[in-house]
C-alpha cells in the first residue's frame, strides 16, 4: 500500500489549526466575546465618558434671540441650550433637575439694554453655579466691550500647555482589548479542550499519528489568530470612529498585537488548567469567572486602578490584565516600545511560569 | 492461499488498578478476513481492541501489527490502521468534507474529501454536520474516516448498535467490500446474526479470556453434532427477513 514514508507534523498541526480556526468562526459564543462585547462596551463608554460635563439651560420662548447674550451662550460648549419645551415642562423638568436652570433674555428700551432672567434649581445646584460663573463671564465681556475705556484692576493672562488629549477611548480601549482577550483566551480554551476530551474527539486524534503537541500548537495557533484578527478589528473601529490615539500607526498596532499575544499565551494557560479540573461543561463558566471577573473589575477595565483604596490597588497589582493593561496603555498612548515595558512584561513572565506549572499538572487528555 | 497472521496477540494481559479487564489473551488474525471478537459487555472485547489500536497501555504480553511491535513503533502501526471507536464524538461545527480534510492532515496526506465520502455514499452530506446524520451515516461516516490513510488494518467497534435492519446490511456490504479491496477488518459485535453472516472467523471472549476461535459455520456444526437442537424448528426464514421483505430492502436515509 502507498503509505506516507514521512510523517509531518507541521502538516498535523496546521490542519488542526484550520479546524479550529474554522469552528472558532461558527461558534456564536467567540464571536459574542471577542468582538460584540468590548466594542458595546466601547461605544457605551466612548459615548457617555467622553462628552464631559454639560448643562442643561431651558430658554425661554420669550427671549431676544439676537441678542449678543444668546449668541455668546449659544457658543459656550458647556452650555446645553434647549429650547423646544413649553414654559410649562421647563418649570417641571427644572423642578426634577432634569434642566439645571432656565434662562429669559429681556431687550429693554432704556438702559441696560438687556436684562437676563435666571432661574436656578436646588435638584441641580452644582450645574447652577457653572452657569453662574458663565453668565457673569459673559457679563463682564459684554460690560467691558462696550464701556470700553475702565482700565481693570486686574487681569488674568491665560495659557494652555499644548499636549495630546487625552480622551475616555484611550483609557478604554485597551481595557476592553485585554477583556476581549482574558475571556478568548480562558472561556474559549477550557471550553474546547473540556469539549474535546468528553466527546472522545482527542481520543480519535490519538488513533492517527499526530502528536499531542500538534494538537496543543495547533489549537493555541487558531485562538491567536482568532483573537489577534479581533483585537485589530477593535483597534480599527476604535481609531476610525473614536479617535483612538495610535501614536506610531502600524508601529504602535504591531505593539499591541505583541502584547495581546503575550496576553492570551497566559490566559489560555488559566483555560487548559479550567479544561483539567472540570467534570463537565456547565462547571466551565463559574471556574472561568472565578479567573475572568475579578481582573475584569479589578484590572483597570473601566476605571483607573489608582481610583481604589490602597488596600484595593495591591490586589489589582498582583493580576495579570493590570499589566497587560497598563503596558497596552503605555505602548499605544504614550508610544511607548516593548522595551518600555519590561517591567509589565516581567510580572506576565511570572504568571506565565506560575499558570504552566500548574497546567502540566492538571490537564487531562482523557 | 496461506493464511498469513497480519496480527499476533499473546498472552495479553490489561489491569486497572485492581481490577483485570483481560487475563492473557492471544489470538492471531489473518490478512484479508473480517475478524470478530464477539461476547457480552464487559467481557474485554473494547480494552483489547484499544490495545492493539495503541490507545492503551498494555499491562504485559505481546502484540505486534503487520510487523510492527506495539511497543516500539507505534506510530508505525499507527499509519497503519484505520480506528471506529465505540461513540467517538468529531470536531465541532465542521462539515463532512471539512472531517476528512482534517483527518488527511492528521495523517499527514492530501485525500479528496469527495472521493473518501463517495466510497461510502455519503457525497451528497458533503455539506453537513456529523451530529445532523442518521445512525447509518454516522457509522458509514466513521468508516470513511478509517479509510482515508489506505489503511492495511480497520477496527470497528460495535458498529452497527443501534441500526435499523435495512442500515445494518448496507454496513455489512460497506465492510465486505473493504475486504474484498484487500484491507483487514477487525470488528466487535452482540449480534450473532451479524458475525455468523460477516465475520470469517470469530473468537468469544468472556470474562477477559478466549474460550474459543473458529470459523461461524465450524462452531455451529461443532455445536450440532455434539447433539444440540434448537427447542423451536427453524423455518426458511426469520423475522427480520419478513421485515426487509415488508418494508423494502433500499436505505433509508433519516
Amino acid at each position: 500500500m502507498n503509505q506516507n514514508p514521512k510523517y509531518s507534523n507541521t502538516k498535523a498541526t496546521l490542519a488542526i489549526a484550520k479546524a479550529s480556526f474554522r469552528s472558532i468562526l461558527r461558534s456564536p459564543s467567540a464571536v459574542v466575546f471577542t468582538l460584540a462585547f468590548p466594542l458595546i462596551f466601547i461605544i457605551v463608554f466612548a459615548n457617555i465618558g467622553g462628552g464631559g460635563v454639560k448643562v442643561d439651560v431651558g430658554l425661554a420662548k420669550t427671549s431676544d434671540t439676537l441678542s449678543p447674550v444668546y449668541q455668546a451662550l449659544k457658543n459656550i460648549k458647556v452650555v446645553h441650550l434647549i429650547q423646544d419645551q413649553t414654559a410649562e415642562d421647563m418649570k417641571g423638568n427644572l423642578a426634577k433637575g432634569i434642566i439645571d436652570a432656565v434662562v429669559d433674555i429681556h431687550k429693554n428700551n432704556a438702559q441696560p439694554i438687556y436684562t437676563i432672567n435666571v432661574q436656578y434649581t436646588k435638584a441641580s445646584a452644582e450645574k447652577g453655579n457653572i452657569l453662574r460663573s458663565v453668565l457673569s463671564n459673559i457679563y463682564y465681556n459684554i460690560n467691558s466691550r462696550t464701556l470700553g475705556a475702565t482700565p481693570p484692576v486686574a487681569e488674568i493672562k491665560e495659557t494652555t500647555v499644548s499636549g495630546r488629549e487625552y480622551k475616555y477611548i484611550d483609557f478604554i480601549l485597551p481595557g476592553q482589548l485585554g477583556f476581549s482577550i482574558l475571556s478568548s483566551g480562558v472561556f474559549g480554551t477550557a471550553f474546547v479542550f473540556l469539549s474535546l476530551r468528553l466527546t472522545l474527539v482527542i481520543k480519535r486524534f490519538f488513533a492517527t499519528p499526530v502528536k499531542r503537541s500538534s494538537i496543543v500548537l495547533g489549537e493555541a495557533l487558531a485562538r491567536i489568530t482568532f483573537s489577534l484578527l479581533g483585537a485589530l478589528f477593535i483597534i480599527l473601529v476604535g481609531h476610525y470612529l473614536f479617535g483612538f490615539t495610535l501614536i506610531h500607526g502600524v508601529i504602535t498596532v504591531l505593539n499591541m498585537l505583541v502584547l495581546s499575544t503575550l496576553g492570551l499565551i497566559i490566559f489560555m494557560g488559566f483555560g487548559f488548567i479550567i479544561s483539567g479540573i472540570a467534570k463537565n461543561e456547565s462547571t466551565v463558566p463559574p471556574l472561568s469567572n472565578i479567573i475572568t471577573m475579578p481582573q475584569f473589575l479589578l484590572s483597570g477595565t473601566f476605571f483607573s486602578v489608582t481610583a481604589f483604596p490602597k488596600w484595593l490597588q495591591a490586589i489589582s497589582n498582583v493580576l495579570p490584565l493590570t499589566h497587560l493593561n497598563n503596558a497596552m496603555r503605555k505602548v499605544a498612548f504614550e508610544g511607548a516600545g516593548l522595551g518600555d515595558v519590561t517591567h509589565q512584561l516581567l510580572i506576565l513572565l511570572v504568571w506565565f511560569v506560575i499558570t504552566y506549572a500548574v497546567a502540566v499538572k492538571t490537564f487531562k487528555w482523557e | 492461499m496461506a493464511k498469513q497472521p497480519i496480527i499476533t496477540v499473546k498472552n495479553l494481559v490489561k489491569n486497572y488498578g485492581d481490577f483485570a479487564a483481560v487475563k492473557g489473551i492471544s489470538f492471531e488474525v489473518y490478512e484479508g478476513e473480517i475478524f470478530g471478537l464477539l461476547g457480552p459487555n464487559g467481557a474485554g472485547k473494547t480494552t483489547t481492541l484499544e490495545v492493539i489500536e495503541t490507545l492503551r497501555e498494555k499491562t504485559s504480553g505481546e502484540i505486534t501489527v503487520d510487523g510492527f511491535n506495539i511497543e516500539t513503533d507505534k506510530d508505525s502501526i499507527k499509519q497503519r490502521i484505520g480506528v471506529q471507536l465505540q461513540a467517538a464524538g468529531y470536531y465541532p461545527n465542521l462539515n463532512l468534507s471539512e472531517l476528512i480534510d482534517l483527518f488527511s492532515g492528521l495523517y499527514g496526506i492530501d485525500k479528496s474529501p469527495m472521493e473518501m465520502l463517495s466510497k461510502v455514499a455519503l457525497t451528497d452530506k458533503a455539506k453537513a454536520k456529523y451530529k445532523d446524520l442518521s445512525g447509518g451515516q454516522k457509522q458509514r461516516f466513521s468508516i470513511a474516516t478509517t479509510l482515508i490513510n489506505n489503511p492495511r488494518i480497520i477496527f470497528l467497534d460495535e458498529p452497527t448498535t443501534g441500526l435499523d435492519p435495512q442500515a445494518r446490511r448496507n454496513l455489512w456490504d460497506l465492510i465486505r467490500e473493504i475486504r474484498d479491496q484487500g484491507t483487514t477488518v477487525v470488528i466487535t459485535t452482540h449480534y450473532m446474526d451479524e458475525a455468523e453472516v460477516l465475520c470469517d472467523r470469530v473468537a468469544f471472549v468472556d470474562g477477559g479470556r478466549i474460550i474459543g476461535i473458529d470459523t461461524p459455520d465450524h462452531f455451529i456444526d461443532q455445536l450440532v453434532a455434539s447433539g444440540f437442537e434448537r427447542k423451536k424448528q427453524v423455518k426458511l426464514a426469520n423475522l427480520e427477513d419478513v421485515f426487509i421483505k415488508l418494508t423494502g430492502k433500499e436505505w433509508r436515509e433519516g
